[in-house]
């Protein structure tokens, strides 16, 4: 129970928490010396999944919010510490909860703090081949518009740390790299045949959307949320439309929270169809992976044909959908959906029985039950993990408690099982899309009155990689004053590393197609 | 194995016959607002100015219109007419022109990824689908500029991969020819220009061929390549008057 947790913390910090315990928003304030053990109480006793941090320059104050979720009555807790803007040196948390190290990795590279303790700062976001150090983008101060002061001249990048072995070399791969590939550079260390570890080296897309919110109003805001990741468009759109629908309180039609949930699901669907298909190139099955490809096209086809955009952009709107769907059009999605289902469990049935493709996925690229907790890794790689989070079971959103679905979960964590939790989702996803069509309510489609006001809040969904979390600040004059997107690749890309430790060369493009994650997602 | 080889010949053919004959089935392409009278329409309404009014019309500029729709969708304006089709890609002007036959029959495309949100990829990742199947035309995806004829180039040019794009095309043999595909590639679309990015892939590389959307479907990108090898006539990107490119409309 959320009050009982917020009591405990009273009891436990007595000195060192302010008198801010709000039980109806979950907020703990406390001073910075103390957010370091009371977030790891709330991560190894209470069992919190960190969802993200947000930093926030509220002259004349720095505001530091951990944020942490439970399941159900745990509700979500927002730690929060504050110091004036001069002090940007706060306690890192890395040696509690690992989870939290890119978090203050970004927050050290876009504000400037200082997390002391953490042992790896700096080279994140912003390279350091391309800026100086004392470049903070997301600082009041900079302009959005004016090119920040490049580094001249440019440096050659070098990595940190290279393997010292006789024979060893680091391989780059990237950032331009095989065929249609989004770009990001992978360092391969390795020794002869076997690859010892890989290195991400993330962020060239690094487009500062959470900046370029900044001063706008919500709905130009919406946009960008919308494409800061386009293959999972819609999610985003939803989260940031119920983190505004929050500050100002709007109630959304039930028909449109339902008409919400049958296109999430509907983007879920083609998400997973895509991320199978891909998974069947690296393998190199290319009737496996044409059948995939066939559906995918139809299902962008089916949204393109009954929404108007192949990717569902321009729909969600705060207060509800830009347009309605007449009951014929949601029939024939769902006809149509169900029978993509039966061709995708087709190629399922096939794919499980040909050896040569399901040998190279079985055990590649594992994660642990333990590093998955460890490391905070949310949607269907960690439920490959046997860690079955799921935000529309644990922090029910638009109606999702009303519908009944189960999170697929399997135990193994390599290569095949998240191949195999994708079907399962897949099926999942068109069983509430035929639960969403067979009980769409009447009514609008958008709230009468949709009128924001200052203020703060999260918006969380389950986005098809996994959760999502957008936090929103309006200002007065109710432009946007902070956007924080906390996106699924961003919490998977940590931990990355654990599936890609003493594996063979030719297994990589495996590894990394059954982890599926976006970079456009995590570099924002 | 046999299952395999059953099952693919067990789907058929689902490939296309553009560019021989139009493409007419519904949801390949999002379509796009038309040029049209100003009348009880506001230009204001769109949240990339890619609507300007004068002389009682209004005008769409599809270097900037990125489909939110807002222009047919919105109760304070009266919506924009709408049209289908595909063929939206155009030659730059101030590109000089290709000798014919310069690339003979096939042609190497290398895809670069200058910050894209994704979903311009995956629409070039649909090329290679059997639906679209570019490899029937000679056109093939290469992972390297050594041996590549065309750049096709998605995202707004973030600062970050300015150096690699701009190392990419220096790697390409002559004669070369750069495809800038999605509105963020054309103008910086909404991300660019900004802080830590440009306008567009013009910035870095000289863009032959634009090809506007969010995203260009599929169809469209493989206009734009085939305007880049001289197989399809340019389409117009903001004429006054005519609208992107005369096609028969989808059902």
């Amino acid at each position: 129970m959320l009050a009982d947790v917020l009591r405990e913390a009273e009891m436990r910090w007595p000195g060192n928490l302010y008198n801010r315990v709000d039980a109806r928003s979950g907020e703990i304030e406390c001073a910075p010396e103390a957010v370091s053990e009371i977030c790891g109480w709330l991560f190894s006793e209470r069992e919190y999944i960190f969802a993200c941090l947000i930093a926030e320059e509220r002259s004349p104050d720095w505001e530091l919010r951990y944020v942490w979720y439970g399941a159900g009555d745990d509700g979500v807790i927002h730690v929060v510490a504050r110091q004036p803007v001069a002090e940007q040196t706060f306690a890192s948390l890395i040696g509690r909860v690992h989870a939290v190290d890119w978090s203050e990795r970004e927050a050290e590279d876009l504000f400037g703090l200082v997390f002391q303790g953490h042992p790896r700062l700096g080279d994140f976001v912003l390279h350091d081949d391309r800026w100086n150090r004392e470049v903070t983008p997301m600082r009041k101060q900079v302009d959005a518009n004016a090119p920040l002061v490049r580094l001249l001249p440019e440096r050659e990048w070098r990595p940190l740390l290279v393997l010292n072995a006789p024979g060893g070399f680091a391989m780059p791969i990237g950032p331009v790299y095989s065929g249609v590939t989004e770009s990001a550079l992978f360092l391969l260390e390795t020794q002869g045949e076997d690859v010892i570890r890989c290195v991400p080296r993330l962020f060239y897309k690094y487009r500062a959307l959470e900046k370029l919110a900044e001063g706008r109003t919500a709905a130009y805001a919406l946009l960008l949320a919308e494409r800061c990741n386009g293959t999972s468009a819609f999610a985003h759109s939803l989260a940031f439309c119920q983190a505004a629908e929050k500050i100002g309180g709007v109630n959304v039609p039930s028909r449109a929270r339902a008409l919400r949930i049958l296109l999430a699901e509907l983007e879920r669907f083609r998400h997973h169809t895509a991320a199978i298909r891909e998974i069947c190139e690296s393998t190199g099955l290319a009737v496996g992976a044409s059948e995939a490809a066939i559906l995918e096209e139809e299902l962008l086809r089916l949204s393109c044909q009954y929404t108007g955009h192949r990717y569902l952009f321009g729909l969600n709107t705060i207060g509800g959908l830009t347009r309605d769907f007449e009951i014929g059009p949601c029939l024939q999605t769902l006809e149509m959906a169900q029978s993509i289902l039966r061709r995708l469990e087709r190629l399922e049935q096939r794919l499980r029985r040909t050896n040569t493709f399901v040998d190279r996925i079985e055990e590649v690229g594992s994660v642990s039950p333990q590093d998955a907790r460890e490391f905070g890794l949310v949607g269907p790689i960690a439920r490959a993990s046997g860690v079955a989070r799921d935000l529309r079971k644990m922090q029910p959103y638009s109606g999702y408690e009303n519908f009944s679905f189960n999170v697929p979960q399997e135990q193994a964590g390599d290569g095949y099982a998240r191949l195999r939790v994708l079907f399962a989702e897949a099926r999942q996803a068109v069983g509430l899309i035929e639960q969403a069509v067979s009980a769409l309510p009447l009514g609008p489609i958008r709230a009468e009155t949709a009128h924001l006001a200052p203020g703060a809040a999260l918006g969380w969904v389950e986005a098809p990689r996994g959760a999502a979390f957008h936090w929103l600040r309006l200002a007065d004059d109710l432009t946007v004053e902070r956007y924080h997107l906390a996106t699924p690749s961003f919490l998977n890309w940590n931990g990355f590393h654990l599936a890609t430790e003493n594996f063979s060369f030719q297994d990589f493009p495996i590894i990394l197609a059954t982890f599926g994650l976006s970079m456009a997602e995590n570099d924002r | 194995m046999s299952r395999w080889v059953l099952s693919g010949l067990k789907t058929g053919i689902k490939t296309t016959h553009y560019p021989a004959q139009q493409e007419i089935h519904a949801g390949v392409s999002p379509g796009l607002p038309v040029t049209g009278s100003a009348e009880g329409r506001t230009a204001e309404i769109c949240p990339t100015a890619a609507l300007t009014s004068s002389e009682g019309r209004i005008e769409v500029n599809y270097r900037r219109c990125i489909h939110c729709f807002r222009c047919v969708r919105s109760a304070e304006s009266a919506p924009l007419d709408w049209q289908q089709g595909y063929e939206w890609a155009a030659r730059a002007a101030d590109r000089p022109a290709l000798e014919t036959g310069a690339f003979g029959r096939s042609l190497n495309v290398l895809v670069v990824d200058a910050g894209d949100c994704g979903a311009c990829l995956s629409e070039i990742a649909q090329l290679t689908n059997p639906y679209y199947n570019i490899h029937r035309l000679g056109f093939f995806i290469t992972p390297t500029p050594r041996n590549a004829d065309v750049l096709l180039v998605v995202g707004p040019a973030t600062d970050q991969m300015r150096a690699a794009l701009k190392k990419a095309y220096d790697a390409m043999p002559e004669p070369r020819r750069v495809v800038a595909a999605g509105v963020c590639a054309l103008s910086g679309g909404i991300f660019g220009p900004s802080l830590v990015s440009g306008a567009g892939a013009a910035d870095v590389v000289p863009v032959d061929v634009e090809v506007p959307g969010c995203p260009p479907p599929p169809l469209a990108i493989l206009h734009g390549l085939l305007v880049a090898v001289e197989r399809k006539p340019s389409a117009f990107l903001s004429s006054p008057s005519a609208p992107a490119n005369p096609v028969e409309a989808a059902p």
